[in-house]
């Protein structure tokens, strides 16, 4: 089918070396089964391009029956120009722990996109769904049918739990300190209500990192980051460790002069970690993958809180639990989740994450309330003022 | 006719991890020993049981059609048993379980277009957000940045190796639902005016109470007589929190949005602890389809990244090594009035301390 719209400043961007997203466009404008959709985007984007400015309108609450989460309403605020584009809602599909997929898997949801939408998806969105980018209101509960019926179900969206997502863990990672896949699906199973039925003062997102290197950005992108960690000594392999000298890595350089606790030693021969000093960053374990690994008491730190600027400034989560075991059926960590959910049901404004209501409450109100010792892992220093609170118990009567 | 719809079915959550997973990987799942990078786009990893898995990676736009998909399906059938996956970075990866197959999936990935790299201490795929595309709050676009940017720094994907990982990132506004506020460059779409009441269409479509909440800055208050509200121009920090809570406000300037970008941030905790990133220049103009100023100020920050940093350094480290003074000084960025925090943070990020290197 022939293109629509003249486009000569998103024409621009199908030059140069890197994958495009307005060939994308492009491709679904001319070959979709509904091709009205792309068509009437690439009109509005290039309107959007010249005037340097949104065509897309504020929401609207649109969604399929009995689900408060999951389908994003877009509206064109130029419907009489872009027909096409004049409802253009997405559909989150909660993709698999992992991102991995058969190609029948794939090739269904296209089929079922197809069909009831524009042929334009994003793989993946910031939080990990499947986007289905731009539909119609009316096409909404026959997506719907389709993609249940076939075992896919929607992410979240609004003031709910968000769909939790993972790095590789240990599908094809040597460092998963736990299962990160596992945790995922199991934590998105047992929280299906709070996922689909938006009941939080904000939303709650979970990311599930298998070891520090934190390849899913937990700490900076999750209210609770669940980040792989171990006790005991990094396992070392000293004929390995003189290999990788051998074929070329400086390991004083590279490895130990660059440990940030200081704790490792390389006398040309074996290398020595002082494990007592480890904080376990990781660095030394990412340059000899053959030599080094983790010790063998594994689990996670739990860390609460993150969030990007808005309102009051970014924040990275912190931690709450130093170690605790991530196995199935998790029921230490689901407990703990409901614990947190209940303080923040009880104490949380519209609109404020679970960190900025730590932030505004104080963090020990938080560690009693939510019943949590304290340890002095959860902070980087202790106070520097002399403010603080003693409860009755503390006083002397 | 009304078409038959199939049962639909609630709660059932995603289909299980499991039935996606290649033989190689099911058949290995936890039991990886090491990996070895083998190429800008290909990496090898091991099992203790001996087996072994290659992985080839290429960039994708993350906007993708259902025909693109159904193209690298196609190429995943062909070569890798009708298995495939996504980063979380938005690359695709193609795996599989015998070297006799990696070299002919590598070629027909070249033959077909794609860009294989994003493996080890390169760019790879550029985290973002929708944009112009879809977004009704966004104040630049995020693809286009996207591409303009990559199109110049492809060299650092498929090639060319750089002191460590430099992830790069664009949120099309400062709600950031790309991963801005922790990345090593990152573009952020932001507003320079207020947002403009239309204070005849508040009354139905905004909640009132919501919508002075809304403000961090405590800049609008009720205005009874009109039914509406009222802004103090000079506490308003043009977040565009109020016009997500309230559509009546909107906040989108053509001539004053525009891009600003922060840099030095990593989520990893490898060496240094995580960092935010910070702000390195504050405003560039909206300037489609290429944004050559932005382009051009995110490869002077990059160039003088690989001309300062030791290896393994990530942006933040580097900078911190040599002082955010000599950062401004090295990448010839003018250090204005707006690099001075005057909000929440603020108080840590003066200088208290006698010791600073002159860069006059």
């Amino acid at each position: 089918m022939a293109l629509k719209h003249e486009t000569p400043l998103l024409d621009e961007l199908e030059k140069g070396a890197f994958p495009s997203f307005v060939k994308e466009i492009k491709r679904a404008a001319e070959t979709a089964e509904n091709p009205d959709f792309a068509q009437d985007l690439l009109g509005q984007l290039e309107l959007s391009y010249k005037e340097k400015v949104t065509h897309w309108k504020h929401g609207g609450i649109v969604g399929v029956r009995g689900y408060g989460a999951g389908v994003i309403g877009r509206y064109s605020d130029v419907p009489d120009r872009f027909p096409g584009v004049a409802h253009f809602h997405t559909i989150r599909v909660n993709m698999p722990a992992g991102f991995f997929y058969t190609t029948e898997a794939l090739k269904t949801i296209c089929d079922i996109w197809d069909k009831y939408g524009s042929g334009l998806t994003n793989m993946h969105g910031s939080t990990g769904d499947i986007i289905l980018l731009g539909t119609k209101t009316e096409n909404l509960e026959a997506a719907f049918a389709h993609l249940s019926s076939r075992g896919w179900d929607l992410g979240g969206s609004g003031s709910a739990v968000r769909t939790p997502s993972c790095c590789v863990g240990p599908a094809r990672c040597e460092w998963a300190c736990y299962d990160t896949l596992e945790a995922t699906y199991q934590t998105t199973m047992r929280f299906q209500d709070e996922l689909h039925r938006p009941m939080f003062p904000y939303k709650f997102k979970f990311k599930f990192a298998g070891c520090p290197v934190d390849c899913i950005a937990s700490i900076a992108r999750a209210d609770m980051s669940v980040i792989g960690t171990w006790k005991g000594n990094i396992q070392i392999n000293q004929d390995e460790v003189r290999n990788y000298a051998s074929s070329g890595l400086d390991i004083q350089k590279e490895v130990v002069d660059l440990c940030p606790t200081e704790c490792m030693t390389w006398d040309g021969n074996e290398l020595k970690i002082n494990d007592e000093d480890c904080n376990r960053c990781m660095h030394c374990l990412a340059r000899m993958p053959k030599a080094l690994k983790p010790g063998q008491e594994r689990g996670a730190t739990i860390l609460l809180g993150s969030k990007a600027p808005i309102v009051t400034g970014a924040l990275m989560s912190w931690v709450i639990v130093p170690f605790m075991k991530m196995e199935p059926p998790y029921e230490e960590f689901f407990e703990l989740v409901e614990r947190i959910w209940e303080f923040w049901d009880e104490h949380g404004k519209n609109r404020e994450r679970i960190g900025e209501l730590i932030e505004r409450m104080g963090f020990p109100v938080f560690l009693r309330e939510v019943g949590l010792e304290p340890h002095p892992a959860m902070v980087k220093e202790p106070r520097r003022d002399p403010f603080y609170f003693w409860t009755e118990e503390d006083i002397e009567k | 006719m009304a078409e038959e719809l199939p049962e639909r079915q609630t709660d059932i959550g995603p289909p299980h991890y499991n039935k996606f997973l290649p033989p190689v990987i099911k058949d290995n799942y936890g039991k990886w020993a090491y990996h070895e990078e083998l190429g800008p786009g290909l990496m090898v990893h091991v099992s203790e049981t001996g087996a072994k898995v290659w992985t080839v990676r290429v960039a994708s736009p993350r906007l993708l059609s259902t025909a693109s998909i159904r193209d690298i399906c196609e190429i995943a059938d062909k070569h890798c048993g009708g298995y495939v996956r996504w980063t979380t970075r938005n690359n695709i990866e193609f795996m599989v379980d015998d070297e006799s197959k990696v070299e002919p999936l590598m070629n027909e990935l070249k033959d077909k277009g794609y860009m294989i790299g994003g493996i080890g201490r390169r760019i790879s795929n550029v985290v973002h957000t929708q944009g112009w595309v879809h977004c009704h709050s966004a104040a630049t676009d995020a693809s286009g940045l996207v591409k303009a940017v990559m199109d110049e720094l492809h060299e650092y994907f498929h090639s060319k190796e750089l002191p460590n990982k430099v992830r790069l990132a664009v949120a099309c506004c400062v709600n950031m639902c790309g991963a801005v506020h922790c990345s090593d460059i990152a573009m952020v779409g932001v507003h320079k005016t207020p947002p403009r009441i239309e204070h005849d269409k508040v009354k139905n479509l905004c909640e009132i109470p919501s919508t002075v909440a809304s403000c961090p800055t405590s800049a609008i208050s009720p205005d009874p007589a009109k039914k509406s509200v009222k802004i103090k121009l000079e506490k308003c920090m043009y977040c565009g929190n109020c016009y997500s809570v309230c559509p009546a406000m909107p906040i989108a300037d053509p001539k004053n949005d525009g891009v600003a970008i922060v840099v030095g941030g990593k989520v990893s905790n490898l060496r240094k602890p995580p960092m935010f990133s910070k702000l390195a220049v504050p405003w560039l103009p909206n300037n489609p389809p290429r944004w050559p100023e932005v382009v051009d100020a995110i490869k002077r920050i990059l160039d003088a990244y690989i001309a300062g940093a030791r290896k393994y350094e990530r942006v933040g480290e580097w900078i911190e090594r040599i002082g955010w003074e000599k950062f401004f000084k090295v990448t010839g960025l003018e250090f204005k009035l707006q690099h001075i925090d005057d909000f929440t943070f603020a108080r840590e990020t003066w200088r208290m301390q006698a010791t600073f290197k002159w860069t006059d």
